[in-house]
Parts: structure tokens; sequence; C-alpha cells
């Protein structure tokens, strides 16, 4: 039988209507995080199924995806999540970050900065940004709905008790509209002034705790900080060795068994595009691909 | 009496229409005053609006008690269709509704009387969801909040002529409140409880 096995976009309908219920109040109620009957998705909890439950609901045949994995587009989770769509509802995808109409994310956001068209869904594992804090739900429900954050701020005061800084360097806690606040899912704690003021619609989605909140756009997110400990995004001091960016978030790679590394953008995109350019880096990727070619000519 | 095989029809697309419909009114909610027009096509029973029905065949279900107000209600092709088309409850107590239809605006009861959710559960508030005349022409509107950049303005025929005055409840009571969805014939703008208005000119 050739008939299709799965409805539009893998979720059957009454789960779109939920999910897309839950979206709409979290846009209306920007960084409180709205419960939702979050579905077993045909991958296992910590792989995007949150995430994957908010594109199914938002994605339509008109729609450009585009998937990444700490910034890379490559990575098995990013490919299979990828592939997941165009399989089950047949959408154009893309690695070109201002092609895409929706970029699902795991940790990072994208260099490039993002559209009024675009909407960036971010895939988390703990939606709760006091749950290390306090367990009890019920507590964090009643903090949130109190507005009373003084523990976050002795977290990042004894951060600077212990280590003479703010040390916490991703899922950096932000208030969103200055009301709620909320993990950015852990990004790294140098995407969160991209957050702020932003063009594009930010959907959260995390799917083992079932919730789903989200960012509208232009909305003051602000990172918490002391005033005399003020907010810094952090970034490895040197130049992408491939594309010699010196503005990007960098992956630190190990080279060799002997203490060799090499430094480069974490957004593939944004780094393959400056090579395009005719950017260069210390460490090329060139020689690798002649030596490639040459051995192809030889073998050939 | 209408039968069943006489009611207006649903989507002809179920799936892709409900998807299509859904964007416009997400984009609406994420960015306030900003007019957006929903283009799937659905029979619309009674007073409801093309924009309305759409809007129901596409959020509606088992989940969504619904309340409406005495001109819907009134009719019966309308019950008969929301019973058919999304099998939603429709209830008299508004204050646990998650969705409010209004086809006669200035009938409008107070809004306090609707679902504004809880503290700890603010997403637990009804949607209200407002026929208007236009959403082109009429009184000119500024607004600001969440979701727009420095401020939003569009033109529109509200009745009742003082919403955005009853809306102000919504700053006092926040995270509590009520999200409102404007609906003139296919094109939507949502007023969502974080908007602001910041002028209105004359009529």
């Amino acid at each position: 039988m050739n008939a299709p096995a799965y409805n539009f976009a893998y979720l059957d309908e009454q789960t779109k209507r939920m999910i897309r219920r839950a979206i709409l109040k979290a846009i209306a109620i920007p960084g409180y995080q709205v419960p939702f009957a979050s579905r077993e998705m045909p991958m296992p909890y910590g792989w995007g199924t949150g995430g994957v439950q908010v594109t199914a609901a938002i994605l339509g045949p008109d729609d450009k995806l585009k998937v990444i994995d700490q910034g890379s587009d490559d990575t098995t989770n990013a490919i299979s999540i990828r592939k997941f769509f165009a399989k089950t509802a047949g959408v154009a995808t893309t690695t070109a970050t201002e092609d895409a109409t929706v970029i699902q994310t795991r940790h990072r956001i994208p260099e490039t900065t993002l559209g009024a068209g675009q909407v960036l869904v971010y895939q988390v594992p703990i939606p709760e940004p006091l749950r290390y804090l306090e367990p009890r739900e019920t507590e964090t429900r009643r903090m949130h709905a109190l507005a009373e954050y003084g523990l976050m701020h002795v977290k990042l005061y004894e951060d600077i008790a212990r280590f003479g800084h703010i040390a916490t360097a991703y899922a950096y806690p932000v208030k969103v509209n200055a009301r709620y606040v909320m993990d950015p899912s852990p990004t790294p704690k140098f995407d969160n002034p991209k957050m702020d003021n932003c063009a594009a619609l930010q959907l959260f989605g995390a799917g083992r705790e079932k919730r789903i909140y989200a960012i509208p756009p232009y909305t003051q997110v602000v990172s918490l900080d002391f005033e005399d400990h003020p907010f810094e995004p952090y970034r490895y001091n040197a130049p992408c060795a491939l594309c010699g960016a010196d503005n990007s978030y960098l992956d630190e790679i190990v080279t060799d068994d002997k203490g060799g590394r090499m430094f480069v953008c974490s957004d593939t995109d944004f780094c393959e595009g400056r090579q395009a350019d005719g950017h260069h880096g210390s460490l090329s990727a060139a020689p690798y691909k002649e030596k490639a070619q040459q051995q192809e000519t030889s073998n050939g | 009496m209408t039968t069943i095989a006489e009611l207006p029809p649903g989507f002809a697309d179920k799936v892709l229409s409900a998807q299509s419909t859904f964007r416009s009114v997400m984009d609406a909610m994420a960015r306030p005053g900003s007019v957006r027009r929903i283009a799937p096509v659905a029979g619309t029973p009674g007073p409801m609006m093309r924009g309305t029905a759409a809007i129901a065949l596409t959020l509606f279900d088992h989940d969504t008690p619904l309340w409406l107000d005495a001109r819907l209600r009134e009719s019966p092709d309308v019950l008969k269709w929301l019973k058919f088309h999304t099998g939603a409850p429709v209830v008299q107590d508004s204050s646990v509704v998650s969705f409010a239809l209004i086809a006669d605006g200035a009938a409008l009861p107070p809004l306090e009387r609707f679902a504004l959710g809880s503290n700890e559960y603010p997403d637990r508030s009804a949607t209200v969801i407002l026929q208007v005349e236009s959403l082109s022409d009429g009184c000119a509107y500024e607004l600001r909040g969440p979701g727009i950049d420095g401020t939003a303005a569009f033109q529109a025929a509200i009745k009742p002529a003082d919403l955005f005055e009853r809306l102000r409840i919504n700053e006092a009571l926040f995270p509590r409140g009520i999200d409102v969805v404007l609906v003139a014939d296919a094109t939507v703008v949502a007023i969502p409880r974080t908007t602001r208005l910041v002028t209105k000119g004359s009529q």
C-alpha cells in the first residue's frame, strides 16, 4: 500500500491544535512557560522533541527549514531532524540562514542577524531557570507568579563570591519584557544579546518537561547581572582558524594527541559564507581539499 | 431546520488550511497591530465572518469551551456548525471559557467576566474573538508593546468604541489578562494582553 503513513508534518491535527493554542498564549505572555500535552516523538528525549513539536505545529508547505545543532548544519541531530521534516512535510530545506523561514536550533543562535520573516525554534532540555535552585514545581510556579526572583540573584552572587565573576557560561538567565525570568536554553551567553529586540519571533519547546514559551519580536530581553558585575558575553580571544572572523562564537577542536587545537566558528553556515567571500584564517580548509582532489586524480 | 448536509462546509483541505490560518493568527499575535489576511475559505454560518470561521476550524475542539454572544447564540446554524465541525462545547459561564466569539461588539460584556487565568497559570485565560466592521478604515490607533518596533499604527472601525479603555484592565492584571483577536471579513489584528494604546485618532 502506498497511502501516506503520516499526517502532514507527522503530528495529528488535534495535537497541532493543542500546540498552536499553547504557542498563541506563550506569545501573549512573553517568557511564561505554557504547559502543553507533549507527545511521544519518534526520537528520544534530549534530541529535540519539544522543538520538533513546535516546528511541526507551525510548518507549512511554503516554508524553508534550517536545522542547526550547536551552530552546525551537518551534525547527526540537525541532519536527522531536517530529513524528518523533508520526509513527513515535504518542505524545502536549506543551510543558509538568510534563506530560511523557520530555523530550529539546538543551543545556538545564528551569527547572521535574523529578519522579521523568520521564526527561531529552540530545543529546550530544562525550561525552568529556577529548577536547580528549587526542585518543587509548585514553588517555582509561585515564584514566577509573584516575580520573586531573589534566589536567582543569590545564585549569581555566589558565583561572584566563589570565582570573582559570574561563572555561568551557558543557559544564562534572562528577564523578558521586565517580568518573567526565563531560561534561554543552553545557548552560550555569547548569544544572549541577540535575543534582545530581535526582529524574528522566538519559540521555545521542551518536550520532556512539556513546556512552550516565547519571545515576541522586538521584545526587551535583559541578562541578569549586578551594577558592579555587569553582564559580559564570553568569547575565546582568537580569530576563527578557517575564516578569520573575530566576532563569532568559536568551537575548540582538538587536532592531535600532542595538545594541538584550533578554534573555528561554531556557526558553519556563517563560516562557509565568509570563506566563499574570500576571508581566510590561519588554517584554511583549502590545502586539505586540494590534497583530497590530488588523491582522487592519482587514483583515477 | 438545517440538516447536517445543508450546513456550510468546513475547510476543503483541513490540514493545510488550518496551518495557513494559524500562521496568520500567530503572526498577528506576534506583531500586534499588523493586519494579517486569512486566505483559506470555509463556510460561514449565520453572522459569522470568514476569518472567525477559519479561526474556529483551526483552534477549537473538545478541549476548548466557548462562549457566544447573543447574536451568535440565537443563530441555530452557528451552534450546529460549531458542534459538527469543531465539537467544542458552548457554555453559559463565560468565566471558564478558552474562547469567546463576539459578533455584536456593542453588546460586549465587561471583560472581567471572561476567564482571566491565575497568577500561577495566566495561560488559562480567554481569547476574545471580536468581529468588527473594518480593519482598514475608521479610527486610527497607535500601539506599543512586545512584538512592535517602536509603535504600530492601524485603522479600524471597532465596536465598542471604548475597547482599548476596557482593555486597560490588562495593565493591572498582568500576567493575567485577556487577549483579543479582531476580525473583519478575512483580515485579523491581534491585541495580546501586553499591548498598550498610545494614541487614538478621531473617527
